[in-house]
């Protein structure tokens, strides 16, 4: 492992201006990525910035029902909110289907959605990468696809992004408060993650050296019921396969779709948020037809990739039920 | 690069000098001598290394032993009160609840923390209500036990300790409550 220097900042300037004056620094969160990626050689920073005391560890709550959420909060401590359990279902199953007991004690808000890849051959340093190392080529094509992406893939990189928690963020709208050197700005979760097109190095629109300081979550209209539910290879302590994200809002809780919200997971290098499913399902009446349509609206681009274990042609299949699967549930009537 | 640090471990306060690219897990082990939390797999996949930090869990090979300055570390070998063992302890004895005993002192940290997240009323994956305060049912304890790995495969008795433990630690939370009130009729 290459030696780097450790420091400790204590506010959020000091943290950016630590790691904005040098190109070799990085951010430290829960570390349960990137200490994970310093010994597999994956991230070779010189020094690293702990930023746990630099942002926020508070839920507090915004005028008109929304919580602004601290970036050094830990999934474990936003699954176990009052609040958050009561208004956003999606996002405490989200953050409870993620990783064990132990990491989500350590993974923070801020660290998550920023956590890198699962591809096997980003991870592993003996083989080529275009994500690790520009222009390295691509050890997935025609490998071991069966995580990878169906949707928004380039020739370049077809690597998925891992976080659950981005999906729920994702389907929620969320806003994201960045510091940088240049001063603040906040810029709509949906913006945060890019597709890989040329430049599969980078995972995200943040400049070197921006720090994600909170994430608020807007208030959804109390008839809104929301879930998410991940498809993985093991019950539990598992990356999605597939996954989806979904708020419904029904006229009176009962009629016409008034207002849906979609995110998909392990499909794409982004969080993919479902916008031509939500617009089949808005103004519909929530059957398992229209649910279809909406799938299939979605899925019209995928493309399935080969791989030595069989590809990925099953996760489009897979999505399609996922995704119906959940309108059901949030949508058929509750159990009294 | 070295970095000076202060640890409480089970007890127990070092100074010590680390190298920034150590563990958590190393400078308990190597340096400080510390071998209960174990080496798995290095990578934060297997729970081995569990010990609790602040009284929470988490996975020592995922820390920088350099970020935890200041740090309460609790090992599995610091959790017995003197002589009597942990109540989870006990339940791993009375229950069998291993073989070889490699993943056995991660098991009890992470079961430990299981026990303080149920009585903090926090939901789990499998959790169906997730308004409600849930109740140690099996597939509870499963769920919240997962990021523990056992390669021989103690896994059912695993359950059945940590279901015994919660329990326990149920019935003395209870007794606590009834005395206090108890007390307090009496005064
Ligand atoms: C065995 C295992 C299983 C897992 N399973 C799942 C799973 O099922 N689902 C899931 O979603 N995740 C899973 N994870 C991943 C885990 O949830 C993430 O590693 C974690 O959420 C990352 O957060 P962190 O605070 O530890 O980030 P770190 O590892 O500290 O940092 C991650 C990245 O974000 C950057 N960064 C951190 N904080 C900030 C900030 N405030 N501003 C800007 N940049 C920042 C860092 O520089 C780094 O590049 C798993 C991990 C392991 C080891
Ligand atoms: S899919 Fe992307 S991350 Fe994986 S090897 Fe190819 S370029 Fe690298
Ligand atoms: S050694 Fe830490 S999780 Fe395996
Ligand atoms: S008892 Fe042998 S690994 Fe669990």
């Amino acid at each position: 492992m290459r030696p780097f220097t450790l420091a400790t900042a204590t506010d959020a300037r000091e943290a950016v201006r630590l790691v904005a004056g040098d190109p070799d620094a990085a951010f430290l969160a829960g570390g349960t990525n990137l200490v994970d990626h310093l010994k597999l050689g994956v991230a070779t920073p010189g020094a690293l910035v702990d930023v746990t005391r630099a942002t926020s560890a508070e839920i507090t709550d915004l005028e008109g029902g929304g919580l602004r959420v601290g970036a050094a909060v830990r999934n474990s401590d936003l699954a176990a909110d009052r609040r958050v359990r009561e208004r956003h279902p999606m996002l405490v199953r989200s953050l409870l289907g993620g990783a064990s007991g132990q990491l989500r004690n350590m993974a923070t808000v801020g660290g998550n959605p920023l956590q890198r890849t699962r591809c096997v051959y980003f991870q592993d340093v003996t083989t080529p990468c275009n994500k690790r190392e520009p222009r390295s080529g691509c050890g997935a094509r025609g490998g071991y696809t069966r995580y990878h992406a169906v949707l928004g893939a380039s020739e370049h990189c077809l690597a998925t992004h891992p976080s659950d928690l981005a999906v729920a963020l994702a389907a929620l709208d969320a806003t994201v408060h960045v510091l940088g050197a240049d001063g603040e700005r906040s810029l709509p979760f949906t913006e945060l993650h890019r597709l890989p097109g040329d430049e599969p190095e980078r995972d995200t629109t943040l400049a070197h050296g921006e720090l994600v300081t909170a994430i608020d979550l807007p208030a959804l209209p109390p008839a809104t019921r929301s879930t998410y539910r991940k498809v993985r290879d093991r019950a539990s302590y598992a990356f999605a396969l597939v996954s989806v994200a979904a708020a419904v809002e029904l006229e009176d809780g009962e009629g016409w779709v008034r207002e849906a919200r979609i995110a998909l997971g392990g499909v794409a290098h982004v969080p993919w948020r479902a916008h031509r499913a939500e617009a089949v399902l808005r103004g519909a009446e929530p059957t398992e037809e229209t649910f279809l349509a909406a799938a299939e609206a979605e899925l019209v681009d995928a493309r399935p990739l080969d791989g030595l274990d069989g590809g990925n042609a099953f996760k489009v299949p897979l999505v399609t039920r996922t995704l119906v699967a959940t309108l059901r549930e949030l949508t058929q009537e509750r159990e009294s | 690069m070295d970095t000076a640090i202060t640890l409480g471990v089970d007890g127990e306060v070092y100074r010590l000098t680390v190298d920034t690219r150590t563990t958590l897990l190393d400078a308990l082990r190597e340096q400080l001598d510390v071998t209960s939390p174990k080496k798995g797999c290095d990578h934060g996949q297997c729970g081995a290394c569990t010990v609790l930090v602040g009284g929470r869990r988490v996975l020592a090979c995922l820390v920088l032993a350099g970020t935890a300055d200041g740090a309460e570390v609790t090992t599995a070998a610091g959790l017995a009160d003197g002589d009597s063992p942990h109540p989870v302890q006990r339940a791993f004895l009375d229950n069998d609840a291993f073989q070889c005993g490699y993943c056995t002192p991660g098991q009890v940290c992470s079961a430990a923390g299981v026990l303080d997240e149920l009585a903090a009323g926090w939901p789990s994956n499998v959790t169906a209500d997730l308004t409600t305060e849930p109740a140690a049912s099996r597939a509870e304890i499963a769920e919240r036990m997962a990021g523990n790995l056992c390669r021989c495969g103690a896994y059912v008795n695993i359950v059945a300790a940590v279901e015994q433990a919660v329990e326990q630690a149920t019935e003395q939370a209870t007794e606590q409550a009834a005395e206090q009130t108890a007390g307090q009729a009496r005064r």
